[in-house]
């Protein structure tokens, strides 16, 4: 229990940390931020319910207050906000990514990391996004798609990242890594 | 801890943190309910009128907060524009602004302590059907206290990858700070556990 809620409490602060780190461009021209990969990484290395509750109570702080998302944004007013679909998903996210990765127990950790972080990091996580731009802002289905379609590149990379870095993780500490355990 | 809270006292911060939340649902809903371009225009004269009471200082941070809106509202008026219905764009982008600056107004007036006690009481009636709620508060704490804590030791590595390699440090310094993080969280399950971790009693 003890250990499980200080895991919990480590991949809140992980995202949130990633959310610091300086966004970089692709070549598009489109800036991708690391946030979107401790969503993921909430998933991969802590599983389905652990996971989803990492992220929940990344965004509980975020509501109560402290600017914790990508480039210092927080408080209530993001909830408000057209990206609400996505933080809507990000505990979906993490908790589909999480329920393949034990689901894919018997495979070895990275390519059922890397498949776990596509399904459930970005396909799952845009549906909520983009349904939430589709409410918020009045587009089209199609409209709000094309608008996140710059973004998969950078996702994808995002995935790679953290598909890698929970098979090293794996390796280094293989009790800590929950959805393994 | 860096929060939103602004250092500017308004009238607001005296107001009780569970009615301010109380009051921005009821104002969310009926900005959603609300679909004129008359009724927006009004609740963002309203609104901006909220704002300048404490003073322009807090009105400029308050537009500071509102910077990630400006992007959308661009974009929605750029496809309505597209579909040749203005009116409704307007309404929308007018809609998105009132809610939001409401919302960041809570943030900006409310202290971080008053907003944990709110979601305390909220967990409360969970408490009284025996769901042991201790673990959230305590939770809250280390996620506060293990952003710091880990923003210094990637500090750290990173300082070590720069004394010895002539390249920038990147996906290489991942792993490491990863490792020191995660053991730094079995360290302190380990000490909650020898004080008596999470028991009821």
């Amino acid at each position: 229990m003890e250990r499980q809620v200080t895991l919990i409490a480590l991949f809140a602060a992980l995202i949130a940390v990633l959310g610091l780190v300086p966004k970089f461009a692709l070549a598009s021209g489109i800036p991708i931020t690391a946030q979107g990969m401790g969503i993921m990484l909430c998933g991969t290395v802590l599983g389905a319910r652990r996971g989803a509750l990492a992220v929940l109570l990344f965004l509980g702080l975020v509501a109560l207050g402290l600017p914790l998302l990508a480039g210092g944004r927080g408080g209530l007013g993001v909830f408000a906000g057209p990206t609400v679909g996505f933080l809507i998903g990000f505990p979906i996210a993490a908790f589909v990514t999480g329920l393949i990765m034990e689901r894919m127990r018997g495979a070895p950790v990275f390519p059922a990391a890397i498949i776990a972080a596509v399904i459930g990091g970005i396909v799952v996580l845009y549906i909520p996004g983009i349904l939430g731009m589709v409410a918020m802002l009045d587009l089209t289905v199609t409209q709000a798609t094309l608008s996140m379609a710059p973004f998969i590149p950078g996702d994808l990379i995002k995935a790679g990242l953290a598909a890698a870095l929970t098979s090293a993780l794996y390796k280094a500490r293989p009790s800590s890594v929950l959805s393994r355990a | 801890m860096l929060t939103l809270t602004s250092e500017i006292r308004t009238p607001y911060h005296r107001i009780r943190a569970g009615a301010k939340l109380a009051g921005l649902c009821a104002a969310t809903v009926g900005l959603v309910v609300l679909d004129s371009l008359a009724a927006m225009l009004l609740a963002n004269a309203a609104v901006a009128g909220l704002y300048l009471v404490p003073g322009r200082a807090f009105l400029r941070a308050g537009l500071g907060l509102l910077k990630p809106v400006w992007f959308f509202v661009a974009l929605v008026m750029l496809w309505h524009g597209l579909t040749g219905d203005l009116m409704a764009g307007a309404v929308i982008a007018l809609r998105l602004i009132a809610a939001v600056a409401l919302a960041n107004l809570v943030t900006m007036t409310s202290r971080f302590d008053d907003l944990v006690e709110v979601v305390m009481w909220g967990l409360a009636p969970l408490a009284r059907l025996g769901v042991n709620t201790a673990p959230i508060g305590f939770a809250i704490v280390l996620v506060v206290r293990f952003i710091p804590v880990m923003l210094d030791k990637a500090r750290l590595l990173i300082d070590a990858w720069r004394a010895r390699s002539p390249r920038r440090p990147g996906w290489q310094v991942a792993l490491p700070i990863t490792l020191v993080a995660v053991d730094d969280a079995e360290h302190v399950a380990e000490a909650l556990r020898a004080r008596g971790g999470f028991d009821m009693d």
